[in-house]
């Protein structure tokens, strides 16, 4: 009785896992990037790993339904069997290689920009997201947390010529061209934190000291939430920007009527919004 | 043929100790000190559900509990997080059931250093008392994760900057010096103490489970340690061992230089053996469990030592996956997703044996036996879902999601937790000589087996959607569907009730400990040592006889043409191998 | 003794080289390492703590390769404190010798002598701060010299728990051989140690 309803439980565990996950209730955020084969691994893995679910909880049902024990029955005494266990463990080198042999393929293309992508600076500090955009030169001018002052939140390096035309956003919100690769070059003023767009599937650390990288092309016009990913203090919840990916000519429109670098900081110092 | 030579190190205990101090306080005696280990263990793992039923609350029912804000919020997910880890899991593991099986089921009188364990519990229980102290500081305990990354744990803006985070350190510092000074004992105890014929290859599994266990805690904590005495550094004396030039709220603080990622480097290398610190004992426990209670042999028995071997081995080169989003080289993913997609063989032959041994048994479906089911079924999952996420491009999405918080707590926690459950159930009747009652255990089983996987099951596709964890609040997150907030509801009451039907087990394991029935010495009829000597066991385990001498393997069950379904492991092998090899 | 048969179906032939088999074991066996069990727990804790000195040591050598660091100009009483352990360590050889001739008077002779240099290591340590802090070099003031105390301060813990060690065993009369032979491996476990780290504090 008690073996049978152990059975059945497990059985039902098993259908409500394929449930759940084949009607796809609660699924990734709509694709709004080239990451599609981030999904697709998944989506891989996760049918090969539910076989092994189902097959072996299966088993284990069966197992516990058929062999409970009864009146006179004895165990059958089945010590090794190194043969099986060795095609068991070829079976599952197997399914590791499947899993992985995809997995760094494509790995070796999240970690390998493609050439000239639209690079643009995220700074993140507590609880804000801010960016800076190249200006006319194309070339992000060098900035330093030690330069920092109220004035000069990214402590750009006001002297230096690629620095004067770059495009500040305070607060954000993260502007992008539909359809262009971006390289995203993240530094952090204070804690660690994460860049994570959920439809946009990659996540990277902002490490203060350091730059970190990531690179994605935005596929989708839209406006999308930008949210932090590592724990970084009370605020963490609610350090939530935005990115709007639009048409590249009006993303340009866009660019050219925000005030650069030049125009927002003298470059005495006189600190001036 | 049981002749009394002494074993080579027979070595000779205390006299059994009179005074109600030394017997039941500072006591050395490994059974009493795995006792004090169990029951502080379960008192800081039931504050440690207190506090995750302040998060699900939060979650289930947002703003409707006045008393969690944000800081009581992360201090709930922080101290949750810590408690369950490491005073719950790994003290319960190793200095609970370490102490209590090691020396019983290898027929020792008492472990190698009997001083130097009970230094290790008092530790223990210091490192508890400042845990717990840490709660009522100015600032309250540290709400900065339980991965205490800097330069967040130690900057104003997370919960518990000022004192938390320092007592927080010091009690780590704490615990590390008490699990160092157990885990001497329990080395050396497997390594020396072995009684007459103890072979290692004739070692019960749930020995083999918490002996890699200890090598690797030994072998892994020095690493927190330095972190943590570096960290404490930065944050006392204004170091900068991790701390990097900061601009925080406009002002620039005066550190230079230092490297967060170091931090994080020391310790997921610490981190990641942690994980099979507690899934090793607990995976000698389910050993146990299943063969004793389906009468059969453990199926392939050198595999399972083996696996046991190379998953402790492996886990010391791929503790980077914890941190494929962290800035690091990212060269560093190639291989560390193949070493831990490795880790996935020996998880997996276990899984394959525990299984091979069910199959055909003659399966006993007692308390002990069903924990152990759940035990497999969560382990099951949980280590699939590792296959996803150590995969590294797959991380990528799903790091620092509810997948995540899925995947840890079936792996490591419920499964964990279930195995202890399991454990006790099954070695209470030797330590009391009393049964639990067998209708509140199932009752407890069932609630917390189905609740469980309510909880966690659909918290994966909570985590597919993309939901980060340790959020406050979602309500400023416009991607998440509505029918997310309906499913945290869910979870929640879930959550509440499995929460409260562990006090089924709390009343149980008290109620019995005083009115349970009273059993004989091998009430499960086990073949291992530690059924063959009386209970409860007294002063020295063996009486004035010498520890038995050992001349069979610990699994022979249901061994053909046999009268009994069990023949001890001090059973000579002439009796049973009279008429030769019956098959 | 019998031959014993072993059950074939049994399949538990697992012991290895006949020994630790069958009925009528011979002792030995394979049930312990042909040591002391303390000794054997003195070699696991030296394990430990060198896993936590190479941990200080990655570190180390982590952080000094980021831009901020300075090297250090070492104090010159280091040298002499290396001489002092140096000592130690000899002495206690010297008194383990002896209790393995069962020389009771030269066993605690040196004992007492390698322990007094011990200390005077000690001493030698929290000297060389205060020379270092004279030089300028505070807890904070560069990772480098953070490093520098971390290190001798872990080190002098270390060092500090095998003078109590040493206080208890020489307390004793007389000392058990076994004991003052385990100081001495303790001593030169630590002398190893400490000239890993200057060797480390002096090349960078």
């Amino acid at each position: 009785m008690q073996a049978l309803a152990l059975a059945v439980t497990l059985v039902v565990m098993v259908l409500g896992a394929f449930i759940l996950t084949a009607l796809r209730v609660w699924w990734f955020a709509p694709l709004a990037s080239n990451w599609a084969s981030m999904d697709n691994l998944i989506i891989i893995s996760l049918v090969l790993c539910g076989a092994a679910f189902i097959i072996i909880n299966l088993f284990i049902a069966y197992t516990l339904y058929a062999h409970h024990s009864e009146r006179g029955r004895k165990a059958f005494f089945f010590v090794d069997n190194p043969r099986l266990e060795w095609n068991l463990i070829w079976f599952t080198g197997l399914g590791i290689v499947l899993l992985l042999a995809p997995g760094l393929y494509f790995y070796a293309q999240v970690i390998n920009p493609p050439k000239s992508p639209y690079v643009v600076e995220v700074l993140t500090q507590q609880w804000l997201w801010s960016y800076r955009y190249p200006g006319k030169d194309g070339v992000l001018g060098p900035a330093d947390v030690k330069n920092y002052t109220a004035a000069n939140p990214f402590g750009v390096n006001a002297e230096a010529p690629a620095s004067r035309d770059d495009v500040p956003a305070l607060g954000g919100p993260l502007y992008l061209p539909l359809g262009r690769p971006v390289l995203l070059r993240m530094r952090s003023n204070d804690v660690l934190h994460s860049f994570y767009v959920p439809e946009f599937r990659m996540k990277m650390d902002i490490v203060p000291g350091m730059v970190t990288q990531m690179w994605f092309t935005p596929t989708k016009t839209g406006t999308f939430q930008v949210i932090c990913a590592e724990l970084c203090g009370v605020g963490h919840y609610n350090m939530v920007g935005q990115v709007v990916v639009v048409e590249p000519d009006e993303f340009e429109r866009w660019l050219e009527q925000r005030p650069t670098v030049a125009q927002t900081l003298q470059p005495t110092g006189n600190a001036q919004r | 043929m049981a002749h009394s030579h002494p074993g080579y190190h027979d070595h000779h205990i205390g006299p059994e100790p009179q005074s109600w101090w030394t017997k039941y306080v500072f006591s050395q005696d490994h059974k009493v000190i795995a006792f004090q280990y169990v029951l502080t263990a379960l008192f800081v793992g039931a504050v440690g559900m207190g506090l995750s039923w302040l998060m699900r609350l939060q979650l289930g029912f947002p703003g409707k509990v006045e008393l969690i804000n944000p800081t009581v919020y992360y201090q709930a997910v922080t101290q949750h997080g810590m408690i369950m880890v490491i005073y719950l899991l790994t003290a319960l593991l190793l200095g609970g059931f370490g102490n209590f099986l090691v020396p019983l089921m290898l027929g020792a009188r008492d472990m190698a250093f009997p001083f130097v364990n009970m230094l290790s519990f008092w530790a223990y229980f210091l490192s508890v008392v400042v845990l717990l102290a840490s709660f009522f500081v100015p600032g309250g305990a540290t709400g900065a994760g339980w991965t205490l990354y800097p330069p967040q744990s130690i900057l104003k803006g997370t919960p518990g900057s000022d004192w938390g985070i320092i007592l927080m350190l010091v009690s780590l510092l704490l615990f590390i010096v008490a699990a160092t000074m157990g885990g001497l004992n329990y080395v050396t105890t497997v390594l020396q103490l072995r009684t007459k014929g103890m072979t290692l290859m004739r070692m019960p599994l749930a020995v083999w489970g918490i002996f890699v266990a200890t090598v690797l805690a030994l072998l892994a904590f020095p690493a927190l340690f330095v972190g943590g005495v570096m960290l404490l550094l930065d944050r006392t004396v204004g170091s900068s061992f991790f701390l990097p030039a900061i601009v925080q709220f406009g002002q620039q603080l005066p550190r230079e230089g230092g490297s967060p990622l170091l931090f994080q480097h020391l310790f997921w290398y610490f981190g990641h053996p942690e994980v099979y610190i507690v899934i090793l004992p607990a995976m000698g426990i389910v050993s146990e469990l299943i063969a004793v209670h389906s009468r059969k042999p453990i199926f392939g028995y050198p595999m399972m030592v083996l696996s046991i071997v190379v998953i402790g081995a492996l886990s010391f080169i791929v503790w980077a996956h914890h941190m494929y989003t962290s800035g690091m080289n990212p060269y560093f993913g190639f291989l560390f997703a193949v070493t831990t997609l490795i880790v996935a063989i020996p998880s997996a032959v276990k899984v394959y044996n525990w299984v091979l041994t069910l199959w055909r048994g003659n399966i006993h479906l007692t308390t002990p036996m069903l924990f152990a089911i759940a035990f497999l079924n969560t382990f099951l999952i949980g280590g699939l879902t590792g296959l996803l996420l150590g995969n590294v491009i797959i991380d990528f999405p799903l790091q620092d999601t509810y997948f995540v918080v899925a995947h840890f707590h079936m792996v490591m926690g419920v499964a964990a937790i279930v195995a202890i459950f399991g454990g006790i159930y099954h070695w209470f009747p030797k330590a009391t000589g009393r049964m639990m009652n067998e209708t509140l255990g199932k009752v407890h089983f069932w609630i917390t087996f189905v609740g469980t996987y309510a909880m966690f099951l659909p918290m994966h596709h909570i985590g597919l959607t993309g939901v980060p964890r340790r959020y406050f609040g979602f309500e400023n997150l416009q991607f998440i569907p509505e029918s997310v907030r309906d499913l945290n509801v869910f979870i929640t009451v879930v959550a509440l009730i499995v929460g409260a039907g562990q006090l089924v087990f709390a009343y149980n394991l008290v109620h019995s400990i005083f009115w349970g029935k009273k059993v004989g010495d091998n009430p499960w009829r086990a073949a291992t040592l530690e059924w063959q000597t009386p209970t409860p066991p007294p002063h020295g385990n063996w009486g004035d006889q010498p520890p038995p001498p050992v001349y069979r393997w610990a699994y022979d069950y249901s061994v053909p043409g046999e009268k009994e379904d069990f023949i001890p492991q001090t059973r000579p092998q002439v009796t049973a191998g009279a008429g030769g090899g019956g098959e | 003794m019998p031959q014993v048969k072993e059950r074939e179906g049994s399949g538990i032939v697992r012991g290895r080289g006949g020994g630790g088999n069958g009925g009528g074991n011979e002792p030995g066996g394979l049930e312990a390492f042909p040591v002391p069990t303390a000794r054997l727990g003195l070699w696991i804790f030296m394990a430990v703590a060198t896993v936590l000195f190479s941990a200080l040591v990655s570190a180390y050598l982590v952080r000094m390769n980021l831009p901020d660091w300075k090297s250090l100009s070492e104090p010159g009483l280091l040298g002499l404190n290396t001489a002092l352990l140096a000592l130690a360590s000899l002495f206690l050889q010297r008194a383990a010798w002896a209790s393995r001739r069962y020389d009771l008077g030269a066993t605690r002779r040196n004992l007492q002598l390698g322990g007094l240099l011990g200390f005077a290591f000690v001493a030698g340590q929290l000297l060389a701060w205060s020379q270092f802090q004279a030089m300028g070099y505070f807890l904070v003031s560069n990772p480098s010299a953070s490093f520098f105390y971390l290190m001798t301060a872990l080190h002098g813990l270390h060092l500090l728990g095998g003078l109590v060690a040493w206080g208890v065993v020489g307390s004793r009369v007389p000392p058990s051989a076994l004991s003052v032979q385990l100081c001495t491996t303790y001593w030169h476990f630590l002398l190893l140690v400490w000239l890993v780290l200057y060797g480390l504090l002096l090349l960078t």
